[in-house]
């Protein structure tokens, strides 16, 4: 029972009401602690899943992986700052290893590329399938220092290690019907275990015209930095179109087709109004969710103007001529 | 034990503190980051996408007071939903500005531009401008000015704001279109519990004047 207000105040109880008052206190103070700690820590991690702890840069190559030697360098090298080693290899879009940017470089250690073979056939006089090393191993490796611009609008330098895919094309005598040139990214859930998520069609295809594919800036890239490619990067062998958006570079290559029909590439098959065929960089032509006249070059904080086939008009515009570039974008 | 209880008269005086306290939490944590290099090789993507997941996050518990209320008949909830809306609302502005200021470098022509031909851009630019009118009458003064129905009625807007944040969400992402589907999903449940619970209460009603009715 409450004792009326205007009680006299014996010390008894005025001793009880700050005892009550103390405890009061601490409840309270006890509730407040408590309901901010875990709301805050609820917040924390519903909001910063993902993207948010960028993984350590990856570890050098799994063992079996022979070291690579540079024949040649500097006959492409873009003349601005390359980004970060740290940057390129923990930054990446291979569904395949994950849907947010920071998931290929925290998976990537499922990908063991050792043995690896690739099949080259479709129309081709010599169809064949090649143990990676002995692929690598006929040509000497150049070091490109190339754009790659993400139709995402964001974009890096990267200094590529490889050789033209072209030079390998011409080894298996491509027949008078090869009109494109497909390739198939590895379908395997074990080794690829993004795979398991029915995100996107597997495998990955992407797909080239032949000239495209016969262009010398065309590269198939083994390694970055010197080095042989980390598994988010698309070992052990990937494809490279500077002047193209980055998902024309199918990556964890185990099949090179060449086709007379245009192959179904799996962007533009799951959006084909977002992403076209070709893909080339193209300032004019906006994706339909943002626009693609700049970018955000990984590392700077100013966006840049993006240049028509991402500065490399030079080389391939004239394969375009004829082409309407908003039409076949 | 014989100590007067205050359980009835307790003022939940530190509820609003502790969600304002915890609400801080991930702002500062954002703000370490940046300051340290650590969010990722592409740091304003990754602010903007936690500022709107965040901004999202707060609507969303803002529009769970009530279906609390109706499903597990706890009252507390609806003491922190204004708290809650008005977080949303800046974060929500963080987040525009962040964008505009930050990602677009306050090129004013692409924000424009990109409010204007880009339907994801464009949806949650319409979200945050429906949120500056509920924000203006979150105070006492404007509900009594305004009238309690009339207040009610145009604060329903922020079941449609609920929608287009998360469509928003969904329209931003390029494949994976799991997670946006789950806060359509939960927003979806928490506008049904409330359509529900009004169809139900329309008819206690109804019936009830049909019983005074009758008598």
């Amino acid at each position: 029972m409450r004792p009326p207000i205007d009680s006299p105040k014996s010390a008894e109880i005025t001793d009880q009401g700050l005892y009550v008052r103390r405890r009061e206190f601490i409840r309270r103070a006890g509730l407040f602690a408590a309901t901010s700690t875990a709301w805050g820590a609820g917040l924390v991690v519903l909001s910063g899943r993902g993207d948010a702890d960028p993984p350590k840069p990856p570890p050098p190559p799994p063992a079996g992986v022979p070291p690579l030697r540079i024949a040649e360098r500097g006959k492409y090298v873009v003349d601005e700052a390359t980004t970060s080693f740290e940057s390129i290899t923990t930054y990446n879009n291979f569904y395949e290893l994950g849907v947010s940017k920071s998931s290929p470089a925290r998976s990537a250690g499922t990908l063991r590329t050792r043995p690896w073979t690739v099949r080259i056939d479709g129309e081709v006089g010599k169809p064949q399938t090649v143990d990676i090393d002995t692929l690598i191993g006929w040509f000497g490796l150049e070091e490109r220092v190339y754009r790659m611009r993400c139709v995402e609008a964001w974009s890096m330098v990267i200094p590529w290690l490889g050789f033209p895919l072209g030079e390998l094309l011409k080894r298996f005598e491509p027949t008078s019907r090869a009109k494109y040139v497909e390739v198939t990214t590895l379908d395997d859930r074990e080794l690829l275990p993004g795979e398991n998520d029915d995100v996107l069609p597997w495998p990955y295809v992407e797909g080239l015209r032949m000239d495209e594919a016969m262009n010398p800036l065309t590269l198939m890239a083994v390694g970055l930095y010197g080095r042989a490619l980390p598994g988010q990067n698309g070992a052990p062998l990937r494809l490279v179109v500077p002047w193209k958006y980055g998902f024309k570079g199918g990556k964890s290559i185990v099949r090179i087709r060449l086709t007379e029909e245009q192959p179904v590439t799996t962007w533009n098959r799951v959006a084909p109004n977002e992403y076209g065929f070709y893909a080339n960089v193209n300032p004019l032509v906006d994706h339909p969710r943002w626009s693609q006249a700049y970018e955000r070059r990984i590392g700077e904080s100013a966006r840049r103007k993006t240049l028509p086939y991402n500065g490399y008009a030079k080389y391939v515009a004239e394969l375009y001529r004829n082409l309407d570039l908003r039409r076949y974008f | 034990m014989s100590a007067p209880t205050r359980k009835h008269s307790a003022p939940l005086d530190w509820l609003i503190p502790a969600i304002l306290t915890g609400s801080a939490a991930p702002f500062v944590l954002l703000v370490f980051k940046a300051a340290t290099g650590r969010l990722g090789a592409n740091p304003i993507a990754t602010a903007l996408n936690q500022l709107g997941l965040l901004a999202l996050i707060f609507l969303v518990a803002c529009l769970a007071c009530t279906p609390a209320k109706i499903l597990f008949g706890v009252a507390w909830p609806i003491r922190i939903r204004k708290t809650l809306g008005l977080l949303a609302f800046y974060t929500a502005c963080a987040h525009f500005f962040l964008y505009a200021a930050v990602d677009q470098g306050l090129r004013l022509g692409s924000v424009l531009t990109d409010v204007v031909k880009r339907p994801f851009i464009l949806v949650g630019f319409v979200a945050l401008v429906l949120l500056v009118p509920l924000a203006a009458t979150s105070t006492k003064a404007a509900l009594t000015r305004l009238g309690f129905k009339r207040w009610k009625r145009l604060h329903r807007l922020v079941y449609l704001i609920a929608i287009l944040a998360a469509i928003h969400f969904r329209m931003r992402v390029k494949a994976d279109a799991r997670e946006p589907f789950v806060w359509l999903a939960i927003v979806a449940v928490l506008l049904l519990v409330r359509l529900i619970d009004g169809f139900r209460g329309g008819a206690r009603a109804r019936k009830k004047r049909s019983v005074m009715a009758a008598s």
